[in-house]
């Protein structure tokens, strides 16, 4: 994976002092919160409903067993024992004491990594596959590109002030598993028909409570010209993005109210002024940032394959665990594993220090020291040799992380909603934890097959409802929670935004309506193997609101 | 009724003006019943504010519970407890040791 150079580590350990010093004058009262607020955001500090909230980056997401291990102990001696990881692949920690913070970004320095740009008006963590480097589908890793992406971004002058947020995602997949389409520039790492490397180029999708499906405005762009077309098009957005409203400042927006040929003309002009000058990618360099993402050495493991024929008829729970959270690697002899962080009625994406440290050990031991974080906050175990996999089974029940439902019903998005929340209008995580028991049944999650529930306490849709199969949307109204309900979101590449299917739900009543809509999906597909999303695209959403409302009806 | 709502700027964690100081607790915060009592718990929220010992400076609906104040919003509620999720986290967790 990537190593700091000597001008990271300078720059890192120069933000720990800068920022160290600026805790220490607030602290000793010679800035004040108004001062003091842009610049904790620039670093990653958030004031809850609770304490503080540091969010620290991964950088699309990949970490090694040290750096995790390093989390748990700033969970350990900083926190109250857990951490949360998020929809960005990063990792949040919901209590930390201002007072606390420039040891913790010590800390986090020593081991490569920082809270930098995970809030602000800046370009934040690139977000990638998290099967990224192992996945039999990709084109190539996506990650050296990120790395580039990251590098340009990291405190780019011209872009930290921008109108609002901007959030980047790259795929090597046809098979987007970054959810590339809901991004403010979504990559898709593709070969042309010489078989040169470029990307498809996406703008202008996003959440909140304007939902938007990314728009296509190129269909290749050569690799070389990553940083001088993203550079276009973040110039014509910090120009054109309007900074009165910030409900309308993201580029979104933008693109809506420019129409995407007038916009993508715009970008296609600025990019004519840069891209034969100095950000156009030397191919040494890009082939440089590709070597520190080389794959491991992967040796032939032909065993495997009787190994786990064997494990399966020795246990019924690493059978299920292999069919749900084990996929195809690109070498025959392994497989990347999904690490359940949503254990039934848990609370989706913590983790203790524990098992950070336990998941570490895991990961040096039969993972090649590599671990990611995947955006529907689980983690991943890229290369794990089949023949490991009984063992690496073994270690995760031995810490509560067996779970078999990726990608299942109870493998839900949850925002930390009002639980945590300053913004937050409802609580998510109840809702998935009684969601979550409610279809405790792993036989019963799988007679249901793939289905991705997201949940969000709030409009600013950090749960991403909006492209969830099922979306749950808590607001508040007269006093109480209220849920709506949205059906038919994705955030494949088949992007979709979910559809409001009617009246909202109590907390009590919403469990009841989420197995009711499900009652009525397994009624009406064609054969166990259509699945929801499927199904709720062929009969759209009647059949679903006959049984959620049509009782009402008769009885009004 | 009001009361008055900060976090404590070293540490973030939620108090409530009573008493003269600011409590960890919100049972005891000092009530206010008219808009000149709202407007003094305002004043000596915004001194503190100033004097940099708070941030988030809120005044809240509250109500006497069984002789207890209590925050009448559920956002605030949580804030008082902690988290609905995790009994062992937040106020509620020092309440129940």
């Amino acid at each position: 994976m990537y190593r700091y150079d000597e001008f990271d580590h300078d720059f890192v350990q120069a933000r720990v002092a800068e920022f160290s010093d600026q805790v220490q004058r607030r602290l000793a009262g010679e800035i004040t919160e108004d001062q003091f607020r842009p610049l904790r955001l620039m670093n990653g500090v958030y004031l809850q409903l609770h304490a503080y909230m540091l969010r620290i980056a991964v950088p699309y997401g990949t970490l090694n067993g040290k750096q995790l291990r390093m989390l748990g102990h700033i969970a350990r001696k900083y926190d109250k024992g857990y951490g949360h990881f998020t929809t960005r692949q990063n990792i949040q920690f919901n209590w930390p004491a201002l007072s606390d913070i420039p040891a913790i970004l010590a800390d986090l320095a020593s081991v490569e990594m920082h809270a930098i740009q995970t809030s602000g008006n800046c370009i934040r963590n690139v977000t990638a596959d998290h099967f990224a480097g192992a996945a039999a589908d990709e084109v190539a890793d996506p990650r050296p590109y990120a790395e580039i992406l990251r590098q340009w971004s990291s405190v780019h002058p011209e872009f930290s002030f921008l109108p609002r947020k901007f959030k980047i995602a790259v795929t090597g997949a046809e098979r987007d598993r970054a959810a590339i389409q809901t991004h403010d520039i979504g990559l898709h790492l593709k070969k042309n028909a010489a078989g040169e490397l470029g990307f498809a180029v996406y703008i202008g999708g996003g959440q909140g409570r304007t939902p938007m499906v990314a728009r296509k405005i190129r269909d290749f762009l050569p690799e070389a010209d990553l940083l001088s077309y993203c550079t276009a098009i973040l110039r014509v957005y910090n120009l054109y993005g309007r900074r009165d409203n910030k409900y309308k400042a993201r580029i979104k927006i933008l693109v809506h109210e420019t129409g995407v040929e007038e916009i993508t003309r715009q970008i296609e002009a600025e990019w004519q002024e840069l891209k034969d000058a100095q950000l156009k990618l030397p191919e040494a360099d890009i082939r440089a940032i590709e070597a520190y993402f080389a794959p491991p050495a992967l040796a032939e493991r032909p065993e495997g394959d009787q190994a786990v024929k064997l494990a399966r008829l020795d246990s019924k729970g690493f059978s299920e665990w292999l069919d749900q959270n084990v996929v195809t690697h690109r070498h025959p002899d392994y497989a990347a594993v999904t690490i359940s962080l949503k254990g039934i009625g848990e609370v989706p994406g913590d983790a203790s220090d524990s098992q950070m440290d336990a998941i570490a050990d895991i990961a040096e031991t039969y993972g090649f020291d590599e671990l990611r974080v995947s955006h529907e906050q689980n983690l991943i175990l890229p290369h794990v040799a089949r023949a490991d996999l009984k063992a690496v089974y073994d270690a995760l029940v031995g810490i509560g992380l067996a779970t078999a439902n990726s990608n299942l019903i109870s493998d839900i998005i949850a925002c930390p909603g009002l639980d945590y929340c300053a913004l937050a209008t409802a609580r998510s995580i109840p809702i998935a934890q009684e969601i979550s028991r409610r279809f405790a049944s792993l036989e019963r999650q799988r007679e249901i097959g793939e289905l991705k529930l997201k949940i969000s306490g709030c409009i600013n849709a950090c749960g991403h409802h909006h492209v969830g199969h099922i979306g749950i949307l808590g607001v508040e109204k007269k006093g109480s929670e209220l849920y709506q309900v949205t059906l038919g979101g994705s955030a494949d590449e088949n992007t979709s935004v979910g559809e409001i299917i009617g009246r909202g739900f109590s907390s009590e009543e919403i469990t009841d309506a989420i197995e009711q809509i499900v009652e009525t999906y397994l009624g009406l597909r064609l054969d166990p193997q259509e699945k929801f999303i499927d199904a709720y695209r062929r009969v759209g959403p009647a059949p679903f609101k006959e049984a959620l409302y049509a009782g009402e009806a008769k009885a009004a | 009724m009001k009361i008055l709502t900060a976090n404590r700027l070293t540490d973030g964690i939620a108090v409530w003006y009573a008493d003269g100081g600011w409590a960890e607790t919100v049972d005891h915060a000092d009530l206010a019943h008219d808009k000149a009592a709202d407007d003094r718990l305002e004043a000596i929220g915004a001194k503190a504010y100033a004097a940099n010992e708070v941030v988030d400076v809120n005044l809240i609906d509250a109500e006497v519970v069984n002789g207890v104040v209590q925050p009448v919003r559920l956002r605030e509620k949580i804030r008082a407890a902690g988290p609905t999720i995790r009994n062992d986290l937040g106020k509620q967790a020092a309440r129940a040791a």
